[in-house]
């Protein structure tokens, strides 16, 4: 047993961290730091940052313009980005659409997008769930119907992720209506120029704009934008959400909120003295952070055995229930924190004087408030436990 | 032994429930409670006017209420209706003012409004720890996340003396006042004040801050069960109409089990609050606020995350008033004394 990093591992570790400081612009970082939303064109910007060192599809293989990476030296650059306050890349074209191209798009297909997706031509969202498609998305309803060369799709997706921001949209639609659920699904990439296409965003719970329904009217979408075979989009969903998964225990982002809640709590004053001293407080950090020790080396070990033998398996779903409770209590201690200062609207901008707490903090509530989606996104946590029951217990 | 309420206060809950649920609907609500001033100054007359005011004031101070029942019945009508409106800094700036000599008539109508700036920065739940001082008749000092202090009239300011620590009243007018909208709807203020003029009322604050507290502890305790009882509706109607995989997702013993678990919770909570209101103004008062405050913050936080995980997405919109319930429920932690503060006076004893 070693649970240090080899000499390699170090090497990489030392390479990231000088990167990061000589190329994370200082205003991203503080924007990320403060949990505050970058704009298009920053996350764009930092994009093109990494694609220019090849660091951007770290999932991909290097034929493909990967960095070849294995899940080990994945998990580090993941690791060193949240602790220097990088933004997140966005996923859809990089970790959810370009994998499913690599394993079953045609040659033309990986050809003309996956390069766009590298220098930023395209920018993708997702078209999974529907109104009555949830926790169930088999039951999705959107359907495709062939007419010559195209296909003509009718109904809505909801939850896609920065909708706003994107040109193109992949999609789960229904191609057969007969046999069971799953058997009638194709998977079909759609330009959001298409007529018949219409987006609307969702203001969430803190007030914020990151989700968006789709609405589709007769839309022509040529049959070749259809990924894999008619019918068989199912298999390639269930890869895709294994991808979403891969990060999934969010490591990196725990670290990084657990040693900001530790500094925020030596700043916040109680009875004359910092809120860290204060036992209770104490005693919630101390129990997160004993269990964010155990989940590095629950995560560690499961990259090993997934660097051992390829595909992780359905054991993720634990990183994915615990890494989130996880998150979620660190957000909850931050929020409890602050106290009545907690109370602000996020666009109440007190400042300067009137500044209740340092900026780093003032979105703690809204931040809390925001990420109650991790148990529900990406496989609700509910899900995840009967995947673990069935594939991982044979119940 | 009886929980029943008395027929006055059945009339005061019905009365006022009626009123809400027709002139504060959630959309209302939702337009008013998030942009300044942060409340529906039309409605606080009406609610004044209705006696929803005098009901939190004794009869011998010009009311027709003031104990820890009447209270409780009138917030627990406002958190069904999440009404943003400053009734908790009414209640506790009459509370505090009731033992002093000054007219609350007009406070009482509706005519003026008040607001009790205690909490600071660094003392945010204690009395006894804040830093504003007195001299004279001058207070400097800044108070901060002042409940309804953006559209009070009159601010009630505890500050430092010599001897102790007194409360006074400052015009808004002569103070700068920054008000702000506060993420579960409603509004606050910070308070700064700079050899601002102020008359004192008391030169010992103890006991009318005292009694305010507990007043203000019951009143949100009460709200929180309104809040609860609302959520718990939604969530059972969802689970009993939602469908996944075929059949209503209420149908998966998972999920009955834990909303079978929040149903205790509130029943729970409803307890305490009734024990804390029970006991408003005897000498177990503040402990049994404490105790609900403390009760209320835990199940306040299982029923607010449960309700909107047992929803899903859905309550994760703004849309969905199920989001906003579960805003106010998780903030009144933040209001009064946390958890964890509570659970210290409670282990003081």
């Amino acid at each position: 047993m070693d649970l240090s990093y080899s000499a390699d591992e170090l090497a990489f570790q030392s390479e990231v961290r000088a990167f990061l400081d000589a190329e994370l612009p200082p205003e991203m970082s503080a924007k990320v730091r403060a949990g505050t939303d970058l704009t298009k064109a920053q996350m764009e910007n930092w994009h093109g940052i990494l694609n220019a060192r090849g660091w951007l599809a770290v999932t991909w293989p290097t034929e493909h313009g990967g960095p070849g990476w294995g899940p080990v030296k994945r998990h580090i650059f993941e690791e060193e980005c949240c602790r220097a306050f990088a933004p997140r890349t966005v996923p859809f074209g990089l970790n959810m659409l370009g994998p499913v191209l690599i394993a079953f798009g045609t040659t033309d297909q990986q050809a003309e997008y996956l390069p766009r997706i590298l220098d930023g031509r395209d920018w993708w969202c997702q078209g999974y769930s529907e109104p009555g498609a949830g926790s169930d998305l088999a039951s999705l309803k959107t359907r495709a119907v062939r007419d010559g060369d195209h296909y003509v799709i009718n109904g809505q997706k909801t939850w896609t992720t920065l909708g706003q921001h994107a040109n193109r949209i992949f999609c789960l639609v229904r191609t057969k209506a007969e046999g069971k659920p799953q058997e009638g699904i194709s998977f079909v990439l759609l330009d959001l120029d298409t007529p018949g296409i219409e987006m609307r965003p969702i203001k969430l719970i803190e007030g914020g704009f990151e989700v968006n329904e789709v609405f589709f009217t007769d839309v022509r979408v040529p049959v070749a934008n259809l990924v894999g075979t008619e019918n068989e989009g199912w298999t390639i969903a269930k890869f895709l959400l294994s991808h979403e998964r891969t990060n999934i225990a969010g490591v990196g982002f725990s670290m990084t909120a657990l040693s900001e809640v530790k500094r925020l709590a030596q700043q916040v004053r109680r009875s004359g003295k910092p809120l860290s001293e204060n036992p209770h407080f104490a005693a919630r950090m101390a129990e997160i952070e004993i269990d964010l020790e155990a989940m590095k080396i629950t995560n560690l070990r499961m990259l090993a055995q997934a660097e051992a033998q390829g595909a992780p398996g359905a054991e993720t779903s634990m990183l994915k229930i615990k890494g989130t409770v996880i998150r979620q209590a660190l957000n909850d201690l931050a929020r409890r924190a602050l106290g009545p200062a907690a109370a602000p609207l996020p666009s109440e901008d007190l400042e300067g004087n009137a500044a209740l707490v340092p900026p780093d903090f003032a979105n703690g509530a809204a931040r809390y408030f925001n990420n109650r989606k991790l148990s529900i996104f990406g496989g609700s946590n509910e899900i995840q436990r009967n995947i673990l029951a069935k594939h991982a217990l044979g119940l | 032994m009886d929980f029943s309420l008395t027929d006055d206060r059945r009339m005061l809950a019905d009365t006022l429930a009626r009123y809400l649920a027709d002139q504060y609907p959630i959309e209302h609500r939702n337009t008013v409670a998030y942009a300044a001033p942060f409340h529906d100054p039309a409605k606080w007359a009406e609610l004044a006017e209705l006696g929803v005011i005098g009901a939190l004031v004794p009869e011998a101070k010009g009311g027709f209420g003031g104990t820890g029942f009447d209270i409780a019945v009138v917030f627990e009508a406002l958190g069904r209706a999440l009404c943003p409106e400053p009734m908790l800094a009414a209640l506790m700036g009459l509370t505090a003012l009731s033992h002093t000599d000054q007219e609350l008539d007009p406070i009482i109508a509706g005519e003026t409004r008040i607001a009790l700036a205690t909490g600071e920065l660094d003392a945010p739940y204690s009395s006894s720890d804040i830093a504003t001082t007195a001299t004279g008749d001058r207070l400097t000092g800044r108070k901060s996340v002042v409940y309804g202090g953006g559209v009070a009239d009159t601010l009630l300011v505890t500050a430092r003396h010599g001897a102790g620590i007194g409360l006074y009243q400052v015009a808004a007018s002569d103070t700068q006042i920054t008000p702000f909208g506060m993420v579960d709807g409603g509004g606050a203020a910070e308070v700064f004040l700079d050899n601002t003029p102020a008359t004192r009322l008391l030169a010992d604050a103890g006991p009318a801050l005292a009694h305010a507290e507990t007043a203000g502890i019951v009143a949100l305790c009460a709200e929180a069960v309104g809040v609860m009882e609302v959520l718990k509706d939604q969530t059972l109607d969802y689970l009993k109409t939602r469908k996944q995989f075929g059949r209503a997702i209420g149908d998966f013993q998972v999920l009955q089990h834990r909303m079978v678990d929040l149903t205790i919770e509130i029943e729970q909570a409803r307890s305490i609050t009734i024990q804390a209101a029970d006991s408003l103004g005897t000498p177990h008062g503040p402990r049994h606020a404490s105790m609900a405050k403390n009760l209320i913050g835990r199940a306040g936080k299982l029923v607010s995350e449960e309700a909107i995980q047992l929803h899903g997405g859905i309550a994760m919109t703004w849309e969905y008033p199920v989001s906003h319930y579960a805003k106010r429920l998780i903030m009144i932690d933040h209001q009064l004394g946390d958890t964890d503060t509570h659970l210290e006076r409670v282990i003081a004893g």
